[in-house]
């Protein structure tokens, strides 16, 4: 079968093998969820996929803690306890993903800086190795296996079951700041200023130049608290066919400036909005990654460690706006202190997203701005890249040589291989 | 937890079975899950029982144990107003061929098991006058095919089984409804290659089910467009099907 993560790009042949088979360990291969990573993480010739390992197995309403099977999706959990008053206490920008994905890229929020990674909601995970002996792996069991696993993209072992915190909330609602900045200084002091608040995210406009560099709109807030915890499926919108790109343009033009610039007020505004619009706006558009067309796109993020971020931003912002290689919006977060596992992608800093639409001079181009941001000392995303090289890697992140021995040693890169590993070598 | 009404689900470990459980236990069914591999039973039930806070209980149940299958019906604490025959196996038809066991397996499993099962059943709902039965055949039962007869034959003499119960259940009010599934993606056919548009997902298939049973349905084809193949399959001349490698 064909099949790709969430970038479109690469489209690769891949052949499906089964957890219960006897020739599952003949060939290296590598496991994915529900393919919600954008590059070539999750794909390889052969691939496990979790998605039918989908069963809840225990859950403490006094604690929090859930275990449940790698393939439960994160959408699940949320539809299963939200109306009991309980909420994931990490979640990326969609709630489309695997606990195993969530796990095995140790995925980062909007709450960064005040919570830290998806893994330190984590107790405890039982993982499949290649001999068929099941590993129960937390912070004093099993440590190493426990640090290389969490953000280790799948390469360590086949995740099986998580044990994981969630939190108690009270409402299905957030309440939501907006606060519009001119330009760049203006939203870097705007995170900082409201750094006390739980959940953040600015939306940036790539496009913008000169004087205006960096405007964004920065939304910032936290659950309320009115006993609001009715459920209802969220409506979906769908992108039926993939887009030419000159849709694309004026979509996102659109988008952005009807949707996300005008629609705000200058200052600050403040309004009630629903859990699922403020963690997961674009979920409400299935396939929304169709709009870039055929040839797929690459996501592109990164982060700058914190002394640097804001000349860093500023150079890179500059050179894409100058490639009108870019899309017109971005995404700027701010992260909290990094954590101990050995290829997590956060460092206290500053972090943005963006895509690019596929075409034969991004290669060269994203290659390029990899060398400036692992020159101010920062990394690429492994969940999103599909470009990064070797040596490119091995810079940015410190503990890779150590995961690559790690790997060596316990035999696990013999079993375990994506399209990514094989490309930055390990 | 509840005092819904109980459903009761026999191979309640095919993934068919799962969905079907996962429906009826989001309507505020409580559950029966019977099956062989109890261990897997458990995490099904521990599944139910976080997502819908219903009641569910498991049994260890062996269809080819027949002397058992009047006995488990039994057993179970307050009856049920509805079941679902699920089980079933299917081995390679080349293979079934020269093994008795295999031969004995497959009779034993999809027709002689769930005749004991259901004899017991039919008697307990004739007298309350109230129920439904949901077997789940196949549309391999519909003519023999070289490639897939033995099987095919247990799956038609299920389905002829299934159309006389409905005969005789007809006048004490109880629904008996024939399922009959062309693929579907489960662990029977994990190995096979299955065309895109004709394979239905376990999920599709238990909407169906429970629709089915809403609605009254005595025989449901899923996907729909099999009753037509199936009606096309059987229309083609012997001396024509004769040739063909179906
Ligand atoms: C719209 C959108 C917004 C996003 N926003 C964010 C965000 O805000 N923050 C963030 O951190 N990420 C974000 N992501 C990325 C996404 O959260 C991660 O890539 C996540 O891992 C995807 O999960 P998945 O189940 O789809 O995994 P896949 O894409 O299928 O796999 C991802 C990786 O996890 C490994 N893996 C998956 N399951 C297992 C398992 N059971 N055992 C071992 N390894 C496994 C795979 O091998 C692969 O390396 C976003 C993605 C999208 C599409
Ligand atoms: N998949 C298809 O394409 C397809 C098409 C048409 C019809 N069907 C029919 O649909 C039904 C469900 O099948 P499925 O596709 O969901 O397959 P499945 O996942 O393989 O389930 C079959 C289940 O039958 C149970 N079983 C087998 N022998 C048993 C026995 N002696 N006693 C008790 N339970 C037994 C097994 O339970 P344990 O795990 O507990 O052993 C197994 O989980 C079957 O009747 C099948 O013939 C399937």
């Amino acid at each position: 079968m064909k099949i790709s993560a969430w970038g479109r790009y690469p489209y690769i042949s891949s052949e499906q093998v089964q957890l219960d088979n006897s020739s599952l360990w003949s060939e290296p291969f590598i496991v994915n969820g529900n393919l919600r990573s954008y590059g070539d993480a999750a794909l390889s010739r052969k691939h496990l996929n979790t998605l039918k390992y989908n069963k809840f197995l225990n859950f403490d309403y006094i604690s929090g803690l859930l275990t449940c099977d790698a393939g439960i999706l994160l959408s699940e959990v949320i539809e299963v306890f939200l109306p009991r008053g309980f909420f994931p206490l990490v979640v990326p920008g969609t709630k489309l993903i695997t606990i195993g994905g969530a796990l095995a890229c140790d995925i980062h929020g909007k709450n960064h800086h005040s919570y830290g990674c998806f893994s330190n909601s984590v107790d405890s995970f039982k993982l499949l190795l290649p001999n068929n002996q099941i590993l129960f792996c937390n912070r004093n069991i099993n440590t190493e296996y426990f640090h290389a696993t969490c953000g280790g993209m799948g390469l360590t072992g086949i995740i099986l079951e998580i044990s994981f915190y969630l939190k108690k909330i009270n409402s299905k609602w957030i309440n939501q700041k907006s606060i519009k900045n001119k330009n760049l200084i203006e939203t870097f002091d705007s995170f900082e200023y409201y750094n006390q608040i739980p959940y953040s995210v600015a939306w940036i406009d790539c496009l913008a130049r000169k004087k205006n560099l960096g405007r964004s709109i920065l939304m910032v807030g936290d659950f309320c608290n009115d006993g609001d915890l009715s459920f209802k499926q969220p409506k979906k919108l769908n992108v039926p066919f993939n887009f030419p790109s000159f849709i694309l343009n004026s979509f996102s033009v659109k988008l952005f400036n009807n949707f996300y610039y005008r629609k705000f007020p200058a200052g600050v505004s403040e309004n009630k909005v629903l859990y699922e619009d403020f963690f997961f706006p674009l979920d409400s558009i299935q396939n929304w990654n169709r709009i870039y067309g055929k040839n797929g796109f690459i996501q592109f993020q990164f982060i700058l460690p914190k002394e640097v971020s804001f000349i860093g931003l500023e150079s890179i912002l500059n050179k894409i706006s100058n490639s009108q290689l870019g899309s017109f919006l971005a995404v700027l977060k701010l992260y909290g202190k990094s954590n101990d596992n050995w290829l997590s992608f956060p460092i206290e800093g500053y972090s943005l997203a963006l895509d690019f639409k596929m075409s034969s001079d991004l290669p060269n181009f994203i290659e390029k701005l990899t060398d400036e941001v692992i020159e101010f000392g920062g990394r690429i995303y492994l969940a999103k890249d599909a470009l990064l090289k070797k040596e490119q890697f091995d810079i940015s992140y410190e503990k890779g040589n150590e995961f690559r021995e790690f790997r060596i040693k316990n035999q696990l890169h013999k079993y375990f291989s994506s399209l990514q590993s094989q490309r930055i070598g390990i | 937890m509840n005092n819904k009404p109980w459903i009761s689900i026999f191979g309640a470990n095919s993934d068919i079975a799962i969905e079907v459980a996962r429906i009826y236990a989001s309507n505020g069914y409580n559950l029966y899950l019977l099956s062989r591999n109890v261990s897997s039973l458990q995490r099904i039930k521990a599944d139910l029982q976080i997502r819908f806070e219903v009641n569910v209980e498991i049994y260890h149940f062996d269809a080819t144990d027949f002397k058992k299958n009047s006995e488990i019906y039994d057993i179970l604490p307050t009856k049920p107003i509805g079941v679902i025959i699920a089980f079933g196996v299917m081995f390679d038809q080349k293979s079934t061929q020269d093994s008795i066991k295999l031969i004995e397996l497959t009779v034993e499993t999809n027709f002689l098991g769930s005749i004991t099962i259901l004899e017991t059943i039919a008697k307990d709902f004739e007298a309350r006058k109230e129920g439904f039965i949901v077997g789940i055949s196949s549309v391999a039962g519909e003519r023999g095919r070289q490639s897939n007869y033995i099987y095919g034959s247990t799956k038609g003499a299920f389905s002829i089984y299934l159309e006389g119960l409905r005969h005789r259940l007809y006048k004490s009010n109880v629904r008996v409804i024939t399922v009959k599934p062309g693929f579907v993606n489960t662990k029977m056919t994990e190995n096979l290659k299955l065309p895109f548009i004709l394979t239905a997902s376990p999920v599709y298939v238990a909407k169906k089910i429970f629709y089915a049973v809403e609605k009254n349905k005595k025989t449901v084809y899923i996907k729909s467009i099999w009753r037509y193949i199936m009606l096309t399959i059987k229309l083609i001349p012997d001396f024509l099907f004769n040739r063909t490698s179906l």
